[in-house]
């Protein structure tokens, strides 16, 4: 049950929802928070195949380096995506505090958060 | 010795640029002081490059980079100066030093900005002049004769405000490259035909191998000179304002009255003359050629001496004068007699330049009335002018023992000559014809002459209290042109041995003439000087006791008047050549320019803007839908990179 191809699904799910919401949702903030469901289902699919394929002491993970191709830093640093998404997480964070600002300033004009009501700039 | 002759066409050259670039910020004394010490430095230098060629008879030349090379083509900026190139640049900058000298004061009533720019297309033109001169080649003549015609067209358009003059520019400019384009014609078959020999540019080389071509008997060469010849004649007939190239002249003379003595009198318009005489090799050698030069040049000698007759404006009448006198030089030239045709050019130059000045002023002191008809008796308030201008005319009308006398009577001598050594009937003609071109020469000169300045006032009478004696900066050039006026003939004095050192000075050059028979050439002698003493007095006598002569019956009368119209020539240009030409340009214009270019042009943009109308409609400003499309755009970018949709 608890295999790579699951846990890919998941990801692949939690991506769809969260771009749903970006594509269809009004609010912005649900918008902003859809990225974030979006950004962390990318960072699950990194760790899924972090654990998986890099080994090292993992169920299921050694037998899987046979199908790796030349796959040096494997050996090096098994830990490679764990590091990535320590980074993602890392840029989510920052990008959050920006897009919230941005919606704040927004708010402050235009006293509203909807998407449909801030279309000045059509052609 | 290089600098000295680089300096030549450099001097003038970096006057134009002073004056053109600052000289509307410098008082104007200083802007005629740079302008005038060009080409007095320059004719400095032309002096010693004299003496320089007198003491090794060797001409002086350098080149001074390669300006062309491509393929068989190799055009070396080179400058010559030879015992013949030599008379005109002292000629041009003699004469031209003193019209600048003489522009200083008749241009004073200009503001800054007028000033300096006379000076500095002045200036210009003496360069160019100067170019066209030393010119090593074809091509460097080519580059001075355009110089000219472009200063030629700026200076007669000086005082553009006034549409008159400006069309008068235009008028010169394009007659000149009608001509131009005979000339680059002439030396496009001179390449063709010797392209394969070395620097067949060169002015020397063309005669070289024109004699090559005779000596080895190439016929099939020597016959397509003389397309060649007749093509440079017609380059020569429009900056020599020759038959039928001559139509600008009278309508130049819209500019500054210097400028007309300078330009279309001393300068510009020898350069055809000066072509023909440095080619001469080619155009003996041409079948026919030099038969077509003297018929052209007696045409328009005559032609344009009966036009002068009737006509009332003073400087027209000069410059029909100055028309008719080109003619003898082409006629000069044309018998085979170039050093006539030169010696003619270098007195032409003085007393034309003298009579133009005096007109000058004339027209500077009497309100720029040019109308004869209402002058008269400018003696008695303008007496020093009068008597120059009584020298000019003298020299001009022939009459022993001015300059113009030995000069015109050369040429005639030369026609004479011709025709006694056997070279057929037509020479014969020719002589008759310039006999009687001489007398109606003398004779309305001596009428110009006899209305302007004898006899009683006939215009307002505060114009002509106001007439005056011009300033010495005016006066001592035309008294300089006066005395070369009188003794510039003595240089080439015929039948007295010994006497004919301008012939023999050029004869390194030309060969040496020698007349048929002293009898003959006295007899010339005498009948010149009879002709032109009784037609001088008839056109006097007859003035003075009726300033409005004219003639109205019969054939004579007939003749007078039509000529007092020009004979319609510039109506029929107009119908002939202009008009179709400005209906063919409107029918382009309308059809090709705005139909098909303009109409594509707008097409496209509104095709742009039609596609952009449409396009914009995307942009609803809806930040979903944006979102939508950069969703979209990443499902394909991705479809791309993992290889499901191909390139």
């Amino acid at each position: 049950m608890f295999n790579l191809t699951n846990c890919l699904i998941l990801s692949a799910v939690l991506f769809a929802i969260g771009a749903y919401g970006v594509l269809a949702r009004r609010n912005l903030l649900v918008v902003l928070m859809s990225v974030e469901l979006m950004l962390n289902a990318a960072n699950l699919t990194l760790l899924s195949f972090s654990r998986w394929f890099a080994g090292g002491g993992a169920p299921g993970g050694s037998t899987a380096l046979a199908a790796w191709p030349s796959a040096t830093w494997v050996t090096r640093a098994p830990d490679a995506g764990h590091i990535f998404v320590l980074i993602s997480m890392a840029i989510a964070a920052c990008e959050v505090a920006v897009g919230l600002a941005l919606l704040i300033a927004l708010f402050r004009v235009r006293q509203t958060v909807s998407t449909a009501e801030v279309a000045e700039l059509r052609g | 010795m290089e600098k000295v002759l680089l300096l030549i066409p450099l001097a003038p050259f970096l006057g134009f640029l002073v004056n053109g670039l600052i000289g509307r910020k410098l008082p104007k004394p200083l802007v005629g002081f740079i302008a005038c010490f060009g080409p007095v430095l320059a004719f400095y230098c032309a002096v010693a490059i004299f003496s320089e060629i007198l003491r090794t008879g060797e001409p002086v030349a350098h080149s001074y980079y390669t300006w062309i090379q491509a393929g068989d083509l190799t055009l070396p900026f080179r400058l010559l100066i030879d015992r013949l190139s030599i008379v005109l640049v002292l000629v041009v900058t003699g004469v031209g030093s003193l019209i600048h000298i003489y522009s200083t004061l008749y241009m004073e009533h200009e503001d800054a900005w007028g000033y300096a720019r006379y000076f500095a297309y002045l200036n210009l033109f003496m360069a160019s002049m100067l170019v066209l001169i030393t010119g090593s080649s074809i091509v460097m003549l080519f580059i001075g004769w355009e110089g000219v015609g472009l200063c030629s067209y700026l200076l007669i358009g000086f005082w553009y405000t006034n549409p008159d003059y400006a069309n008068a520019g235009k008028k010169a400019f394009v007659v000149n490259r009608i001509g131009d384009l005979g000339f680059v014609l002439g030396v496009f078959t001179i390449w063709y035909l010797f392209h394969d020999r070395p620097e067949a540019l060169e002015l020397a080389n063309i005669n070289k191998y024109a004699q090559a071509a005779l000596d080895n008997g190439e016929l099939a060469t020597v016959a397509a000179l003389t397309p060649a010849a007749l093509l440079l004649l017609l380059g020569a007939t429009g900056k020599s304002a020759q038959i039928p190239l001559y139509v600008w002249l009278p309508d130049a003379m819209a500019g500054p009255t210097p400028v007309s003595a300078l330009i279309h009198a001393a300068t510009m318009v020898t350069a055809g003359v000066y072509m023909t005489a440095r080619l001469h090799v080619l155009f003996e050698i041409a079948p026919h050629a030099l038969v077509v030069v003297a018929c052209v040049g007696m045409a328009t000698a005559f032609l344009a001496a009966t036009m002068a007759v009737p006509e009332n404006d003073l400087k027209k009448v000069l410059a029909y004068s100055t028309i008719s006198q080109l003619g003898y030089m082409f006629v000069g030239v044309g018998s085979g007699a170039f050093g006539a045709g030169v010696f003619h050019l270098m007195t032409h130059a003085f007393f034309k330049a003298l009579l133009f000045l005096g007109a000058g002023a004339v027209l500077h002191a009497f309100d720029n009335v040019g109308d004869i008809r209402q002058m008269g008796g400018l003696r008695e308030k303008m007496p020093r002018t009068a008597l120059i201008f009584f020298v000019g005319c003298l020299a001009l009308a022939g009459i022993p023992p001015f300059a113009g006398f030995f000069s015109k009577d050369e040429i005639l001598f030369g026609l004479l000559n011709n025709f006694l050594h056997g070279h057929g009937p037509v020479w014969l003609i020719l002589y008759v014809a310039g006999v009687i071109t001489a007398a109606l020469t003398a004779f309305y000169t001596f009428r110009l002459f006899t209305l302007a300045f004898l006899g009683s006032p006939r215009g307002p009478i505060e114009r002509h209290d106001h007439a005056h004696d011009a300033g010495p900066a005016m006066m001592i050039p035309l008294f300089i042109l006066a005395g070369l006026s009188l003794v510039g003939g003595w240089v080439n004095v015929p039948l007295i041995p010994g006497a004919q050192n301008f012939s023999h000075y050029l004869e390194p050059i030309f060969g040496a003439h020698g007349p048929a028979s002293h009898a003959a050439e006295a007899f010339g002698l005498a009948l010149s000087t009879a002709v032109a003493v009784s037609c001088a007095y008839a056109g006097y006598s007859v003035h003075l006791r009726n300033p409005t002569f004219s003639i109205r019956e019969g054939l004579a009368g007939a003749w007078y008047q039509l000529a007092g119209v020009k004979y319609r020539v510039d109506e029929a240009y107009e119908r002939v050549f202009v008009q179709p030409i400005m209906a063919g340009a409107a029918a382009l214009w309308e059809f090709v320019d705005v139909g098909v270019i303009d109409w594509a042009v707008n097409a496209a943009a509104s095709a742009a803007s039609a596609t952009s109308e449409r396009v914009r409609r995307i942009q609803v400003g809806l930040v979903n839908q944006y979102a939508f499309y950069l969703a979209g755009g990443a499902v394909i970018v991705v479809m791309f990179v993992l290889g499901l949709v191909g390139e």
